[in-house]
């Protein structure tokens, strides 16, 4: 275990984190400002993935492609907002859970008919492809540190739109207490189709930016919704700035792990047993560091104040 | 009066009889058609499918009638499902399935149930070894076998230092014991991660930092093609050979694509093997389903041709079982591997290969034979096998 390779490996938990940021980020607002659980948001982000492979095979061009991409994602997600969500709003969660639980599967089996089973792959851009001496010996690849940079400012324009934008302030209101708001005659359902595709844009986005890197197949969307979950209870559910620390310290945590368990248990216990456990203790990790935070603030690192 | 009451009589059994000739041949399919591995699941039945279509719809002169039902990939729902085609359908053969936890479920409803299980694809050592059952053929592989060639092509070709990775489950484990079980040489880590893994940027620093040899991976479907393009990403295929079982094959080329050229596998076939009947058969399925052949496509298609060619032997008959077995037995027909015969554990005994990603003139990508590893080789289960 050498420095290096810790901070390779610390470069890769970032990566991981501000890729769950920009996942945890729209189902955090939706969340927080509309109290409406959209598990459906993980298949947004793999609808986002597929459009660009899609585009990319009409236009040939990845940043039209992403153009195009988001755009589509963005009608989509309006669309569901307008035909199904919308209904829900005023149910309670358990039917919210059981309706949007029934649009993955539409939507996962919907992919499947449409592009086919068989995983896809969205080629990185020519001039972003290759890999970049970190330090003697070390390769990364520069499409990574993309991700990494295009998350940070991602993170960068929603921190300027929600601390200093009329729209940021309803948001803030909204997450805080969305009926008062009403009450204050903000047109509460507009808002609320605002934050709902701007959400879906941002998974969406996320689902672009990995798709080089990962294949883009059904139910790709799945375990990534889970860890977006993690990421809005550990941080605050409504909590932007909750989610980016979240998502961080959860990216950072689940790569150190995997990468040092087996090699810190190994200074404590025989080589073949850390073998079997330091796995195990890996995946465990962040659900470990959940109950944790749920024990000692049950409301999250950043809770939004009035809930 | 009389006669013609006797001609009627005889007009009808003659009815009946014609009726039970042209019965036909059922055939039950368990293969997984939803998920992430449907495309695996789909190259089964339409191997099976194209067998058929190929010899006009008759199996051994019967008309074939083939129910295909999805396991989705879960024991219980496969488990339902197999004693329908048993209970409901009366089946007199069950193809599949894919996956090994899959057959170890289905194992007790099929073959108590009274049909003969043939397997394309999954190859469990129970079964080939002290579990083994009469009624239970394979036309593909040991499960080891794959991993075992990686092995012995690592061994042979004087490697210092592998770095090997498999997930973290009963398949994954056997996997690197196959591995491990012909080579002998360093391993620079032995690294299990979780099922289905996506991002495996942690353990490719691990791999630049330990500079090895070769990489051994068995990382099946949409995890190989992940692992594939990062691996190609990160700058490391032109330094770290890469060996692989059930990663790179032709159900996940097409997601690969240039990132798997020249990568390596091990397997019991390819599609430019060089015989008539492999030509063909490549050929046929192209045309047909507008995709390159795996394995599992090939050893689908075989199970066709098992029951063709043991069905001409009994002339059509399914109800004398012994008759039926002792025909599959002595494996009456061309395989598209080539030379193929049972072991006593109705394992196949058969050559396997290293095979290497390669581009084709067409665009699309295939596995093309490197060299052969082994030659007419058996599991080492078989031994345990009560059977004779």
């Amino acid at each position: 275990m050498s420095l290096s390779l810790l901070f390779v490996q610390t470069l890769n938990g970032l990566q991981f984190g501000v890729l769950l940021f920009l996942i945890a980020a729209g189902l955090t607002l939706v969340f927080g400002v509309m109290d409406f659980i959209n598990l459906a948001h993980g298949v947004q982000y793999m609808l986002g993935a597929y459009l660009a492979v899609m585009f990319y095979a009409l236009t040939g061009n990845f940043l039209v492609a992403l153009v195009l991409a988001l755009a589509a994602a963005l009608v989509f997600g309006l669309l569901l907002e307008f035909v199904v969500f919308r209904h829900l709003y005023e149910r309670d969660h358990l039917e919210q859970v059981i309706a949007t639980f029934g649009i993955i599967m539409f939507l996962n089996q919907g992919v499947k008919v449409v592009w086919g089973a068989a995983p896809l792959s969205l080629p990185i851009p020519e001039m972003l492809s290759g890999t970049i001496v970190l330090m003697p010996g070390i390769l990364y690849p520069v499409w990574r540190l993309v991700i990494i940079g295009s998350g940070l400012g991602v993170g960068l324009i929603l921190y300027l739109l929600v601390t200093q934008t009329r729209v940021g302030m309803l948001v803030r209101a909204g997450a805080t207490n969305a009926r008062i708001v009403s009450a204050l005659g903000v047109d509460i359902r507009r808002l609320f189709m605002i934050v709902f595709g701007f959400g879906t844009m941002l998974a969406a986005f996320a689902g672009v930016m990995i798709a080089p890197i990962l294949s883009v197949e059904p139910g790709m969307g799945d375990g990534v919704l889970i860890l977006a979950f993690v990421v809005i209870v550990i941080g605050g559910i409504g909590s932007m700035r909750g989610a980016f620390i979240a998502a961080l310290l959860i990216g950072l945590v689940d790569t150190l792990g995997r990468s040092f368990a087996i090699d810190i248990l190994r200074l404590v216990m025989p080589p073949s047993p850390a073998r079997t456990v330091g796995p195990a203790i890996a995946s465990m990790l962040i659900y470990v560091l959940m109950a944790l935070v749920l024990y000692f603030r049950p409301a999250g690192l950043f809770p939004v104040r009035g809930r | 009066m009389v006669k013609v009451l006797m001609t009627s009589v005889a007009a009808v059994a003659l009815l009946i009889g014609q009726a039970q000739a042209q019965e036909k041949l059922k055939i039950g399919v368990v293969t997984t058609l939803s998920g992430p591995a449907a495309v695996l699941g789909q190259q089964l039945r339409n191997g099976l499918q194209l067998a058929i279509k190929n010899s006009d719809g008759k199996l051994g002169g019967r008309e074939v009638q083939l129910i295909v039902e999805d396991d989705e990939l879960k024991p219980d729902v496969a488990v339902s499902k197999a004693k329908a085609l048993i209970d409901r359908d009366k089946v007199d053969f069950v193809v599949g399935p894919i996956f090994s936890n899959i057959l170890v479920a289905i194992m007790k409803p099929v073959t108590d149930g009274g049909a003969i299980l043939i397997s394309p694809n999954a190859g469990t050592s129970n079964f080939a070894g002290k579990d083994c059952n009469a009624n239970f053929f394979v036309t593909s592989y040991q499960n080891d076998q794959n991993h075992e060639v990686m092995g012995k092509y690592a061994q042979d070709a004087g490697m210092k230092k592998v770095f090997i990775m498999a997930p973290n489950y009963p398949a994954g484990k056997d996997s690197l014991a196959g591995f491990k079980r012909f080579f002998k040489g360093e391993l620079a880590d032995e690294v299990y991660v979780p099922l289905g893994q996506l991002d495996y940027s942690a353990e490719l620093s691990k791999i630049a930092a330990a500079s090895p040899d070769a990489v051994f991976v068995f990382l099946p479907g949409g995890m190989g093609v992940n692992f594939v393009k990062q691996f190609r990403q990160a700058g490391l295929a032109d330094k770290v050979k890469f060996l692989s079982a059930f990663t790179v094959d032709e159900s996940t080329l097409p997601a690969q694509k240039e990132a798997a050229l020249g990568f390596f596998g091990g397997a019991n076939w390819a599609p430019n093997l060089d015989n008539p009947q492999n030509k063909k058969f490549v050929a046929d399925y192209e045309k047909e389903y507008n995709a390159v052949p795996a394995t599992y496509a090939f050893q689908s298609y075989d199970a066709a041709l098992l029951i063709d060619g043991a069905l001409k032997a009994t002339k059509g008959n399914t109800a004398d079982k012994d008759a039926l077995r002792a025909a599959m037995m002595k494996a009456p027909f061309t395989s598209l591997r080539g030379a193929f015969k049972f072991n006593t554990n109705h394992y196949p005994i058969q050559d396997f290969y290293q095979v290497k990603v390669a581009a084709r003139a067409d665009g699309k990508f295939q596995t093309e034979i490197d060299k052969k590893v082994f030659a007419n080789y058996a599991d080492p289960y078989a031994k345990d096998c009560p059977m004779k």
